[in-house]
């Protein structure tokens, strides 16, 4: 494994190329509170590409800034400074990671060549629509220099993703990816915001191998 | 011989630097607590608007002071002399504000006064901690359906495409820049473009306050990798049934005229979504900066609603 640090929005990001290749790279987005692993997954054994991982602010070997402030779009630009580095990508994202995936593909439709939905923690954040306000805390003895970022375990499980938002960045992927089918759903899991992802034709069920080998092959 | 900064500033006479400056911790960064008036006075915590800082309440801030209040204003994270975060949310400046309203250690509930962002700060403040806060008085932050700032359609792909675009765009950029320099009074024109309504001698003495001079010239101390941008998943409409259902003393006070800046929510959209009881002022021939373009009638506007109903 290979681990390059990306200088983003005064954080260091850690993206860990964990296996060389000559095709299309292959983005691995962790779940919440998770870190990139550090060999290349079996399941992405067949793929012909470069295979990264990038660790989110907060997470792994990035970045534990202080203060808190996490929201999903701060990491979809983590992740969007991974593509900077590594050029137009397929992403695997988990949980929280898929999420983040489909807001990135939504906005860079032209650098993203297919996303792979699986499960993974921090898939539903806070839910679908709004609940009381409340002020999160997190104990200033729980702050330490270790992640995972305990502000970042509370503030994105508690974010609110509605399906409307998802819907308005499937639609942006539908009208300007130039693909067919982009999105596999792989997951067991069906948040909210990935049912009404899935009203897309754009968006289709899928197993984890055949996603893959069906976006490599693109 | 006074220094240019003491020209400027002596032309804004009814303006004044706090009397008192503190940090508060918020969490493993610190903002900056700006104070007028006696420690023993009852205080009330004022909420800037986004890309401003405290400073803007120079004027407000004396004017209660005058009146007997301890009036307690900060840089919200980022803002003026505040430290600069890696994250911003909406939710994290709400926290802040919970911990500055802590600081003062006041044993009975505070009225609180936001303008703008701030309005829709301290209205969520008053919806967290209920048993915390005594008034809302709320200047030019009263939600609407149709939402602030940039407003595109959100259904049409293009429009949308570059909003985005844009916003990951600068994000691959910032971090590594700094915001322009220009001279002091440069920089005061270039913020007319979004305060039209506010007088050149005032932007001016905004500069003295919210900028620094470096070598190259002045430059906003606000950091530089903020900027307007995409609400997220945020719903503008989602704010409305929560600041109807305030049980606080509150006062609106808006101003009639639409500026770049403001919220546009019209006296007719804002007086059925308003808490029960609520007061409500909209100022004739006034901008969205009311507490400055109105500085005295909006002060002897909250100090006589603070005294009926505190």
């Amino acid at each position: 494994m290979r681990t390059m640090f990306v200088d983003h929005v005064r954080r260091q990001l850690a993206l860990h190329e964990l296996r060389e290749g000559s095709g299309h790279p292959l983005l691995i987005l962790h779940g919440l509170g998770e870190r990139s692993p550090t060999v290349a997954p079996s399941i992405t054994q067949g793929w012909s590409g470069p295979v990264f991982a990038l660790d989110f602010t907060g997470h792994g070997d990035s970045t534990l800034p202080a203060g808190g402030g996490y929201t999903c779009e701060a990491l979809m630009s983590d992740a969007d400074a991974a593509l900077a580095e590594i050029g137009p990508s397929v992403v695997l994202g988990y949980g929280l990671g898929a999420y983040v995936g489909l807001l990135l593909f939504g906005s860079r439709p032209r650098e993203i060549e297919g996303l792979v939905i699986a499960d993974g923690t921090g898939f539903d954040g806070g839910g679908a629509r709004p609940t009381s306000s409340k002020l999160l805390e997190v104990p200033s003895d729980q702050l330490g220099d270790t992640t995972p970022d305990p502000w970042a375990l509370l503030e994105l499980a508690s974010d609110i993703r509605p399906p409307d938002y998802a819907v308005e960045h499937v639609r942006q992927v539908a009208a300007l990816a130039d693909m067919d089918k982009a999105v596999a759903v792989v997951s067991i899991g069906r948040p909210e915001w990935l049912e009404a992802a899935m009203e897309s034709d754009v968006v289709f069920e899928s197993d984890i191998a055949t996603a893959l080998s069906t976006f490599d092959r693109l | 011989m006074q220094s240019e900064i003491e020209v400027i500033r002596a032309s804004v006479p009814q303006a004044r630097r706090p009397d008192r400056t503190r940090r508060v911790d918020v969490g493993g960064i610190e903002v900056s607590v700006v104070e007028w008036g006696s420690e023993e006075n009852p205080p009330v915590l004022l909420a800037h608007g986004g890309f401003d800082f405290a400073g803007t309440f120079d004027i407000l801030g004396p004017l209660l002071a005058e009146a007997g209040f301890r009036a307690v204003a900060w840089d919200q994270r980022g803002h003026g002399d505040s430290d600069m975060a890696a994250l911003y949310t909406w939710e994290a400046d709400v926290r802040d504000a919970a911990r500055v309203l802590a600081s003062l250690e006041s044993v009975s509930p505070v009225p609180v006064l936001g303008h703008s962002k701030g309005g829709g700060m301290t209205n969520q403040l008053a919806e967290v901690l209920p048993h915390r806060i005594s008034a809302v008085i709320n200047l030019d932050g009263i939600p609407n359906e149709r939402g602030f700032g940039h407003k595109i359609d959100r259904t049409d792909v293009a429009a949308l495409d570059a909003e985005l675009a844009a916003w990951l765009d600068h994000r691959r950029r910032a971090g590594h820049t700094l915001r322009r320099a220009d001279t002091l009074q440069g920089l005061a024109e270039r913020r007319r473009v979004m305060n039209p309504r506010l007088s050149v001698e005032w932007l001016q003495y905004l500069v003295t306050v919210g900028a620094r001079e470096d070598t190259d010239g002045w430059r906003w101390k606000i950091d530089p990798t903020l900027r307007f941008g995409p609400s997220g998943a945020w719903r503008p409409e989602w704010a409305i049934p929560r600041l109807r259902g305030l049980h606080v003393p509150f006062l609106g006070i808006v101003g009639t005229i639409e500026e770049e800046m403001g919220w546009a929510t019209s006296p007719d959209e804002a007086l059925p979504i308003l808490p029960d009881g609520a007061e409500f002022h909209a100022l004739a021939n006034t901008g969205h900066f009311v507490h400055i373009e109105r500085a005295e009638d909006v002060a002897e506007i909250v100090v006589d609603f603070l005294g009926r109903t505190l």
